[in-house]
């Protein structure tokens, strides 16, 4: 079982504790250090953004922060929990409950509806059939896609597929939203849209971590940490933060193929 | 993840491969179907003998000579000439438990009436003969002790006997020939029709058992006698009364081997059934490896589909499936194409038992037993091959399975 959380946060008050993060990739006879030594703390309510050259083990670090990997070495604590501690069950718990995962890939099932894709994490919960519909929609309300219910992911554009991913990241209303390069693959006007909800979410309280490596996007942060070689080179506030519903409004409206795909 | 739920998204996947889904199945149909025909049959055959030594009469004895050794009958030298027509008067005579004996000989061959002839067997037997098989004359009457006695030339056909040598005309007071020794027809046997292993009980000629030893068989003493006990309870006794009784009149010493077998009806059919079952089952375990094979299809198909859908494994554990929940996801879509294939394999073979019955008139019986059978088969086949499958797809890691390509 997990251990008790007070849902308080750490005893020094940070929501994540990262000390010393070690991750060490064997292949064959060669050794890649994808973390070589991070050491970190995020707080609730922040908005973090991670950058980097790429392979400078930004995606390695949220696999960690999302118990999708297990570090070599080091500790991780959410909230009072020591990560490294839980069983593969507890580890399954966390991820359903208290962290919301967006991918650059979306990694939607391909084959089951928008509103089913939501429902998914709430399948592995108490919830009831009634209640999960329910979330499903309101999540989906939220990203503004209320309409796409049930269209297939393949019937949606990036942007709406990435809407979709976020929504469900949220369904089960969890403490922490990671995304890693969720924006990678879309284009400048559809990322900014997606910046927009995740600017609302961190609005609502919900602590925020993204990888990105374009510094415009970064500028939707409130904080914003480099990474180098495995290891954090800098880790700075944002000082000019921009908004991203004033930036879509001096956007000019190109084609909206975002809302006309079919 | 509750079940009905996954049962239900486990349909959705089965039928988003359709035609994969299918030719899996169709390994688990062919198999079920196949082991509920194979049963039906045995169970059939099982069925018709059962029946058939029923028929034979319920209190019903067979004295034969030879002494019984493991099951069988041992002709050895000599053993034959054991039975004589005074030990069956002595058992009418002193066996209390006894109430009809009938002594029997066989003869048969080629018998001529007219411009007809037919082959078939002649059973010559006593008075009380069909009494004891509760069968009747149909047209004329039956020969009488006299006939007996005196080793007459007369017989009772069997109805396919009549029918064959004599199609227009009535039998009755007509001469046959019998391997050219005349006989006069006196009557004509009641039809039976075929048994329920589908022999004709009517292609039979019926004489004295006196005449047929002394005219049809090389043999002069008897083939077997027949014998009716008071009543089916009083089957022991007899049987008891009259081997003392034999053993005696044989002057056979009290540790020597019996030189008679007495068979009744229970013998012959646990005999009997034993050879079935032995069918049954032989057909039964062809089937069943037919069943097996099924099974390996649907190991197959699962293991394609755990690696087909290693990212989709991955996004499930991301938003918090536990391994349980993967290997439940798994375990029950391999069950859902087992019973699927299970229940329509069932019903293709209910069919299938029919239309068997139907066409080449062979008994078949579908007993509940064997759809429990089939569909616990079914059951087992999906759990036991969709465990592997399930349970890789279970432990992957959630980052290695997000990364699969
Ligand atoms: N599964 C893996 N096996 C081996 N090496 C890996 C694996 N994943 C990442 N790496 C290596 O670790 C380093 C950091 O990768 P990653 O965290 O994906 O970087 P980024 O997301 O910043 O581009 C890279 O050198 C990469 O090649
Ligand atoms: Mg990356």
């Amino acid at each position: 079982m997990m251990a008790g959380g007070t849902a308080s946060g750490n005893a020094n008050g940070h929501f994540i504790t990262i000390e010393h993060l070690v991750k060490t990739y064997i292949l064959g006879e060669v050794e890649v250090h994808a973390l070589r030594g991070v050491t970190l703390s995020i707080s609730q309510g922040e908005f973090v953004a991670i950058m980097g050259a790429s392979g400078s083990g930004k995606s390695t670090f949220m696999n960690i922060l999302g118990c999708l990997d297990k570090p070599t070495r080091g500790t991780y604590h959410l909230e009072d929990i020591d990560v490294g501690q839980l069983s593969r069950n507890d580890l399954a718990r966390i991820r359903n409950r208290k962290i919301g995962f967006v991918f650059q890939g979306f990694n939607l099932l391909s084959r089951t509806t928008a509103i089913e894709n939501v429902e998914l994490p709430l399948l592995y919960g108490p919830s009831t059939n009634k209640e999960r519909v329910q979330r499903a929609r309101e999540a989906l309300n939220l990203v503004g896609l209320a309409d796409r219910a049930h269209h297939h992911p393949s019937q949606l554009s990036g942007g709406q597929q990435q809407r979709v991913a976020i929504a469900r990241a949220l369904v089960n209303a969890p403490r922490i939203v990671l995304a890693d390069e969720p924006t990678g693959n879309l284009d400048s006007r559809t990322s900014v849209e997606v910046m927009e909800v995740f600017q609302q979410l961190n609005e609502n309280g919900i602590t925020i971590i993204l990888v990105t490596h374009e510094s415009d996007i970064a500028e939707f942060a409130k904080r914003q940490i480099v990474f180098r070689d495995g290891k954090i080179r800098s880790d700075k506030q944002v000082t000019a933060r921009r908004w991203a519903a004033d930036v879509i409004k001096q956007m000019p409206l190109l084609e909206d193929d975002d809302e006309d795909a079919a | 993840m509750k079940v009905l739920n996954t049962v239900l998204s486990a349909f959705r996947a089965l039928k988003r491969n359709k035609m994969r889904s299918f030719l899996t199945m169709l390994g688990i149909i062919i198999g079920v179907s196949a082991v509920i025909v194979m049963l039906a049959i045995g169970q059939g055959a099982k069925f018709s003998v059962e029946q058939q030594i029923n028929a034979l009469g319920t209190n019903v004895l067979i004295v034969l000579p030879g002494s019984q050794q493991q099951g069988g009958i041992r002709m050895g030298a000599g053993s034959m000439t054991t039975l004589s027509e005074d030990d069956a008067f002595a058992i009418q005579k002193e066996c209390p438990a006894v109430a009809l004996v009938s002594p029997g000989t066989r003869g048969g061959g080629q018998v001529i009436a007219g411009s007809q002839n037919w082959a078939t067997g002649v059973e010559g037997t006593g008075i009380d003969y069909l009494e004891i098989r509760k069968w009747s004359v149909e047209y004329g009457e039956f020969y009488t002790e006299q006939d007996i006695r005196s080793a007459a030339k007369v017989c009772v056909l069997g109805k396919t006997v009549a029918d064959n040598l004599f199609p227009d005309a009535s039998p009755v007071g007509q001469t046959i020939r019998i391997r050219s020794v005349p006989f006069k027809v006196v009557g004509v046997l009641k039809a039976k029709g075929q048994n329920a292993m589908g022999q004709d009980q009517d292609d039979l000629i019926l004489a004295p058992y006196t005449t047929v030893a002394r005219r049809l068989s090389w043999w002069p003493n008897l083939r077997q006698i027949l014998v009716s006990a008071t009543s089916s309870s009083g089957i022991a006794a007899a049987q008891n009364q009259i081997t003392e009784l034999l053993r005696m009149r044989h002057k056979i010493a009290p540790y020597d081997a019996d030189d008679f077998t007495i068979r009744n009806q229970a013998d012959l059919a646990t005999a009997a059934t034993a050879t079935t079952d032995i069918l049954t089952y032989l057909l039964a375990s062809v089937a069943g490896v037919s069943l097996l094979v099924g099974g390996i299809g649907i190991m197959n198909i699962m293991l394609v589909s755990v690696t087909e859908r290693t990212r989709e494994i991955g996004i499930r554990m991301s938003v918090g499936a536990r391994s349980r929940d993967i290997l439940t996801q798994f375990l029950i879509e391999a069950l859902v194409l087992s019973l699927l294939g299970g229940t329509t394999g069932i019903i293709l073979g209910i069919v299938g038992s029919r239309v068997i019955t139907g066409i080449v008139n062979w008994p078949t019986i579908i007993s509940v037993f064997s759809i429990l059978l089939a569909f616990g088969f079914s059951i087992g086949i999906g759990i036991f091959f969709g465990f592997y499958p399930a349970r890789k797809a279970a432990l992957l890691n959630p980052i290695d399975a997000l990364r699969y390509e």
